[in-house]
């Protein structure tokens, strides 16, 4: 059973199972002389919407060297209204152009009436939440003719309403609709932190079969206490800063089960100078390695 | 103007916006540029380190709102003339609609 | 109907609101302040996306007033599409609106030169019309022909030296702005926004051509805007920016 749950399921995307790193515009030439060991950039979709310029090019040019993975932040799976049709032929659209070896989005709504908020707001897991996202994703994955894969949350609140585990909502909307998973290990991490559960208990409550890729990213402690009954302070996904080490150690716990995965690196705020983010990737490739299984 | 003259003319402008042309900028350059990013970006990160921002409550009525004595407005000089006077003509905006 | 995503984005919005019902802390408490984490999300991260956006609106109202200026700006108008780094079209509007800015009369059309530099940055892709056609053509054919115009093309007409106050605020160096007012025409040569000022009836000319009519007409009505209308000058502007994109011949009379 193990080693089957171990075998690298390719079928959710064509990306390596090594590491990748977001692509900053300011490592363009770093990238291009010396990647190693980054085998594969993550684009966000959003940015490549404008129809032409430099980031169309810029994106071109990379996906000759580099496996590419598009990562939408904005298409609002959970959100309450139907999809925007506008933004689902955009997203269609950089898919049919680039020929992506992933795509992925998140498991969170964003836009509301027409409003987009710029956030990943969260959701209950309920019955109806189920099937108003795998819905949603049927009516992407026809879109773009593959299966997409779903990223679960960090979270900082927790809806009464739920009658489901993140685990168990995640594993379900994989059975129905296809879709891989995107596990990001500092997100459980942070909702771990932030609502009380035991990280390691929900990654092995994980559906890990389902799992096409995983993320790992920094995060920093809120400023202000939340205040009783909360016994730390909040943890937010900043992305600023390395990978903290009880991630790297929750991450180790993941490979257990998984096996080895496309595992990608994200700093968003702060971005530092490339030996500083090459030396994340550089720890996560040696994560990788102890997680292969012997031939 | 008779029309020959203006013939002229408009084939003369061509020729001479034509010819004071450098050349174009190569693809290598081009591509040397591409770490130069402009503009904001979507992420997927969160903003780090506060709640505050987002729970300051703006209070604007009209011209209650209270300006901070800052910025270059203050210290840049328009001359008198350049008092946004409407000139002849329409300010029409180009219809983006139209070339493609 | 009020439902739960527009309960919770009206409260996301508006502080003054209590926080949406049936919110914890995952361990059966309160939900305290975590609700402000989004807050906090939604209005700060468009406020940093309005601040790398409009940059000479932001220099010339002060870093202090700009932040408190977009987060009324931004609850009144949230962005319409998930594309951030487009994100401000409705800022120009906002601003002409907004009584304590009133007496600076520029900075609306300073920020919709702002915005158009980006909508000029991500814009379409076009190949420039090859010089050669128009070299090799007939001055008749010319006269009767139409040009359509690049996507990356925009033009900003304003009574104001708008040009100047971008560049003062903008530029090391550069000298206070002049009085005279100042169109604004965008093109995009490669991948980075060219401006340059068009002079008396540039824009005109422009608009004429990207309205449909003949290099002849728009000739015309460039001159009867400005006697002292410059073919040759504009021309080169939009050549030089490869914003002439493809000719289509009329019939010569």
């Amino acid at each position: 059973m193990l080693d089957d749950l171990k075998r690298p399921n390719i079928s959710y995307s064509a990306l390596p199972n090594g590491v990748g790193v977001g692509y900053k515009a300011q490592h363009f030439t770093d990238l291009m002389q010396d990647a190693a060991p980054v085998e594969w950039l993550e684009i966000h979709a959003e940015n490549y919407m404008g129809g032409g310029g430099r980031p169309l090019a810029q994106l071109r040019h990379l996906s000759e060297r580099f496996a590419i993975s598009v990562h939408g932040v904005g298409l609002s799976i959970g959100g309450e209204g139907a999809l925007d049709a506008d933004h689902l032929a955009r997203l269609s659209h950089l898919v049919g152009w680039l020929n992506p070896a992933s795509l992925s989005e998140h498991l969170a709504w964003s836009t509301h009436e027409g409003a987009y908020l710029n956030d990943l707001l969260p959701l209950p897991y309920t019955a109806d939440t189920l099937s108003r996202v795998c819905d949603h994703i049927d009516q992407l994955q026809e879109a773009i003719a593959r299966p997409m894969l779903l990223e679960n949350p960090s979270s900082y609140l927790s809806f009464d309403a739920s009658t489901m585990a993140e685990t168990e909502f995640l594993g379900e909307v994989a059975a129905r609709t296809g879709c891989g998973l995107l596990l990001d290990v500092n997100n459980v991490f942070i909702s771990a932190n932030n609502l009380g559960m035991d990280a390691r208990a929900y990654i092995d409550a994980f559906p890990v079969q389902h799992i096409g890729e995983l993320h790992l990213g920094g995060h920093d402690e809120d400023e202000t206490q939340v205040g009783a009954p909360d016994p730390a302070p909040l943890l937010i996904d900043s992305h600023g800063r390395e990978v903290a080490n009880p991630v790297w150690d929750l991450l180790a716990h993941t490979l257990d089960r998984s096996g080895p995965r496309p595992l990608l690196i994200e700093w968003d705020a702060d971005v530092p100078d490339w030996p500083v983010l090459r030396g994340e990737a550089v720890r996560a490739a040696a994560a990788l390695a102890t997680s292969r299984v012997p031939a | 103007m008779s029309k020959m003259m203006k013939t002229a003319a408009i084939a003369g402008a061509f020729t001479a916006a034509l010819a004071a042309q450098s050349g174009t900028v190569s693809a290598a350059e081009q591509i040397k540029c591409f770490g130069v990013s402009l503009a904001g970006e979507n992420d997927c990160k969160a903003g780090a380190g506060t709640t505050c921002a987002g729970t300051s409550k703006v209070d604007y009525q009209g011209n209650a709102w209270t300006l901070v004595d800052e910025g270059s407005c203050a210290t840049m000089e328009l001359p008198a003339m350049a008092d946004g006077t409407p000139r002849m003509g329409a300010t029409e905006e180009l219809d983006r609609d139209l070339p493609s | 109907m009020s439902t739960p995503q527009s309960q919770f984005r009206t409260a996301l919005l508006d502080p003054a609101l209590p926080v949406p019902d049936g919110l914890g802390d995952g361990r059966g408490g309160p939900v305290g302040r975590r609700f402000d984490v989004y807050r906090n999300n939604v209005v700060s991260s468009l406020i940093d996306a309005l601040e790398v956006g409009f940059p000479a609106v932001q220099k010339l109202i002060g870093p202090v007033n700009f932040r408190a200026i977009m987060a009324v700006f931004l609850r009144q108008h949230p962005p319409q599409a998930p594309m951030i780094a487009v994100y401000g079209a409705a800022l120009p509007g906002f601003l002409s609106g907004f009584a304590p800015l009133a007496h600076l009369g520029y900075l609306p059309d300073v920020a919709r030169l702002e915005q158009a530099l980006r909508e000029s940055y991500h814009a379409k892709d076009s190949e420039a019309l090859d010089p050669a056609i128009l070299q090799d053509m007939a001055p008749a054919d010319l006269m009767a022909a139409r040009i359509t115009l690049a996507p990356a093309l925009r033009l900003i007409r304003s009574p104001w030296p708008v040009h100047g106050i971008w560049a003062y605020n903008m530029e090391d160096g550069a000298p206070q702005p002049g009085a005279a007012p100042e169109d604004v025409v965008i093109t995009r040569p490669a991948f980075n926004p060219d401006m340059a000022v068009a002079g008396p009836g540039g824009a005109t000319f422009v608009a004429a051509l990207a309205g449909g009519q003949t290099i002849g007409a728009a000739y015309d009505t460039a001159l009867t805007d400005a006697p002292q209308f410059d073919l040759s000058a504009i021309l080169g502007i939009l050549i030089s920016g490869s914003a002439l994109h493809r000719l289509i011949p009329g019939d010569p009379e």
